[in-house]
């Protein structure tokens, strides 16, 4: 199987559970998956330069959350391979796309599927908003915009070590109305942190809707290069542009690849909720039967 | 003897960070644009490649910080206390707590010491920064405890919250402090008095005059806001027969009043606390003396506390304090012997 086709078995894998998931729960954040799939995949399957997962294949339960004496305490990072000087890492800022990264590491053989099951139940690292200790996490995110500039944090130690291997961020366009995340551009700029790459899902979508009817984030690729990134602009979906992307120079400056997105690529019947994706619900029976039979006719009775 | 003045000095820690840091490789300094005015200048200009600086971006100064700190630095971040605990705090808890990284936030100005006014007045510093979990919170009273607050500060393994002092500074103690225990400055029977940070070189002198009209008083320098678990404040607590009196640079509500009213209620201690300090109020600006006075900060408020719980007049008048002579306290009790 060429990298290209296994890209899109991950990205298809990625929608296919996170759909199952979203009728089992009765909800969840399944235009992420749609709108960030093919982002994921390619970044798990061709871009990253990560080790094999160290951790657990299936997650241990929670043990308490980091404090003096929590000896058992650890974060997601496991999940993506050891920390070692030449190998890069990854960060996910946006963690309420967590199911999408869940489904991403068990599409790639990095977390068993029984761990998968562990989603949003009780007692479990698995939650639905990943917090530090959730598989493939290694940063507490959800206060969104805080995730680059830990990066930063990062970065300058790894250039401080001596470290070659690269920082990757996974970002969401809505993180762009947030000041911090301005100060952390104008941050790269300052250091040259040149270790730093950021795909951003851009879809257009954030909670209340429509992002350009909630706060005016666009020109965004003018506004990176005035920051003094590089960026460039791709087809979120075309999985050879998202891996070309990685390739462009980028010396002295931190590259931003943004990925224009479609929040119901894959999934084509959540169309009609337009301009709401944020949180898929089922306020009546008739959508969750359009989703089964969507997801019959597309993936079979497989789950 | 008129000479009232104990002895000042001034860019304490300018000096003694520097000195300090020379052997500590892991140790860098963040700063967001107020590097002279944080005492970290000397630092930039000796060690360059271990100084960071993040302008006025202190929401992501502070969350790199975290970042910096999963990789085995330990960053030192100095700027003014409101811009960290206020305009960052989302980030102090996200970024640095939650995770326990060994991140020092050092906050500047407490208090009143500013004449910057309401914008720059950290009053309510440490009531935020002690309900932050697995967060240590620390204050400094003195060139002494500034100077050794690194060291305590840097064997904790987790964020720890100073409150720092800059400038012109008393040298009330020599010896180093220690985490979780107060200074003894005086041990007696009528009163328990604690206080913090700058109202104790205050309580200082109001206590040598108390004393001399009978007032027999347990003085208590608390260096740790929190954990805020030592014996000795239940025991000075205990032995106190009128009842306890705070004094701190800061609101009363939520610092140092809060911390032993909570001591008092779980150890079941009935006796009457008073709670001197800013009194729930936003400060304006203006000169320190005059902000002392304003605000009841100054040994004269404390005298007045003093009354107050003792039901009498003690006939005690600004000269009486002004003709107060401090020396240095060489360890614990030693002010008794004078």
């Amino acid at each position: 199987m060429s990298w290209q086709e296994e890209a899109k078995r991950v990205a298809d894998g990625i929608r296919r559970r996170v759909t199952a998931f979203t009728l089992k729960n009765g909800g969840g954040y399944l235009s992420q998956a749609c709108s960030s799939a093919e982002i994921l995949a390619t970044l798990y399957t061709k871009v990253m330069n990560l080790g094999p997962s160290v951790a657990p294949p299936v997650p241990p339960p929670f043990r308490g959350v980091p404090r003096a004496g929590n000896e058992d305490y650890a974060t997601g990072a496991g999940y993506n391979g050891p920390k070692e000087p030449h190998l890069d890492r990854f960060f996910i800022s946006p963690v309420h796309y967590a199911l999408v990264l869940y489904a991403t590491l068990v599409e790639t053989g990095r977390m068993a599927e029984e761990g998968l099951l562990m989603f949003n139940q009780d007692g479990s690292t698995v939650e639905m908003i990943g917090a530090e200790h959730s598989p493939g996490h290694e940063l507490m995110a959800g206060s969104l915009g805080q995730a680059l500039s830990q990066v930063i944090g990062i970065a300058l130690a790894r250039r401080e070590h001596g470290e070659s291997g690269r920082n990757f961020v996974f970002m969401s366009d809505g993180e762009f109305m947030i000041g911090q995340t301005w100060e952390a551009v104008e941050t790269l700029a300052f250091y040259k942190l040149d270790s730093v790459v950021v795909y951003i899902d851009a879809n257009g979508q954030s909670a209340d809707g429509r992002i350009d009817e909630v706060m005016r984030i666009e020109p965004l690729k003018d506004r990176l290069l005035a920051f003094g990134a590089v960026a460039v602009e791709v087809d979120g979906h075309d999985v050879e542009a998202l891996a070309a992307a990685a390739e462009v120079p980028h010396e002295g400056k931190a590259l931003f690849v943004i990925a224009r997105t479609n929040p119901y690529c894959g999934v084509e019947v959540l169309a009609e909720r337009a301009p709401r994706f944020h949180y898929i619900r089922f306020t009546r029976p008739e959508e969750k039967e359009a989703l089964e039979r969507f997801y019959v006719e597309k993936w079979g009775g497989k789950k | 003897m008129g000479g009232q003045e104990v002895k000042l000095e001034t860019q304490v820690h300018q000096r003694n960070l520097v000195k300090w840091a020379a052997d500590k490789p892991e140790v860098v300094v963040f700063s967001a644009d107020l590097t002279s005015s944080t005492e970290v200048r000397l630092f930039a200009e000796t060690y360059p490649e271990r100084f960071y600086s993040f302008g006025m971006t202190e929401q992501n100064m502070i969350s790199a910080a975290g970042g910096m700190a999963r990789e085995g630095f330990t960053p030192w971040v100095h700027t003014f206390a409101v811009f960290l605990y206020r305009r960052a705090l989302d980030q102090i808890q996200m970024s640095v707590a939650y995770p326990n990284l060994r991140v020092r936030i050092v906050g500047f100005l407490p208090g009143i010491t500013t004449p910057g006014g309401a914008t720059h007045q950290a009053i309510e510093d440490v009531a935020i920064m002690r309900a932050v979990p697995n967060m240590t919170v620390l204050e400094t009273g003195d060139a002494t405890d500034v100077e050794t607050v690194l060291d305590v500060a840097q064997a904790v393994d987790g964020p720890v919250y100073i409150r720092m002092l800059r400038g012109q500074i008393p040298r009330l103690f020599t010896e180093p402090f220690k985490l979780g225990r107060a200074r003894h400055l005086k041990k007696g029977t009528d009163l328990a008095l604690f206080t913090a940070g700058i109202t104790t070189e205050e309580a200082m002198r109001a206590t040598e005059v108390l004393e001399k009209k009978g007032v027999s008083i347990t003085h208590l320098h608390v260096t740790t806001h929190k954990p805020f678990d030592d014996p000795a404040v239940l025991e000075a607590i205990e032995n106190a027969r009128y009842g306890v009196i705070t004094f701190e640079n800061h609101t009363i509500v939520g610092g140092l009043g809060s911390e032993v009213a909570e001591v008092m209620a779980e150890a079941g201690v009935g006796k009457k606390l008073l709670r001197l300090g800013i009194p729930d109020t936003y400060a304006h600006g203006g000169s320190r003396p005059y902000l002392m006075r304003y605000y009841g900060l100054d040994a004269l408020a404390l005298v007045r506390g003093v009354e107050r719980m003792l039901g009498e007049e003690l006939g005690i008048e600004e000269e009486d304090l002004k003709a107060v002579r401090l020396e240095p306290v060489h360890g614990d009790f030693k002010a008794e012997a004078l």
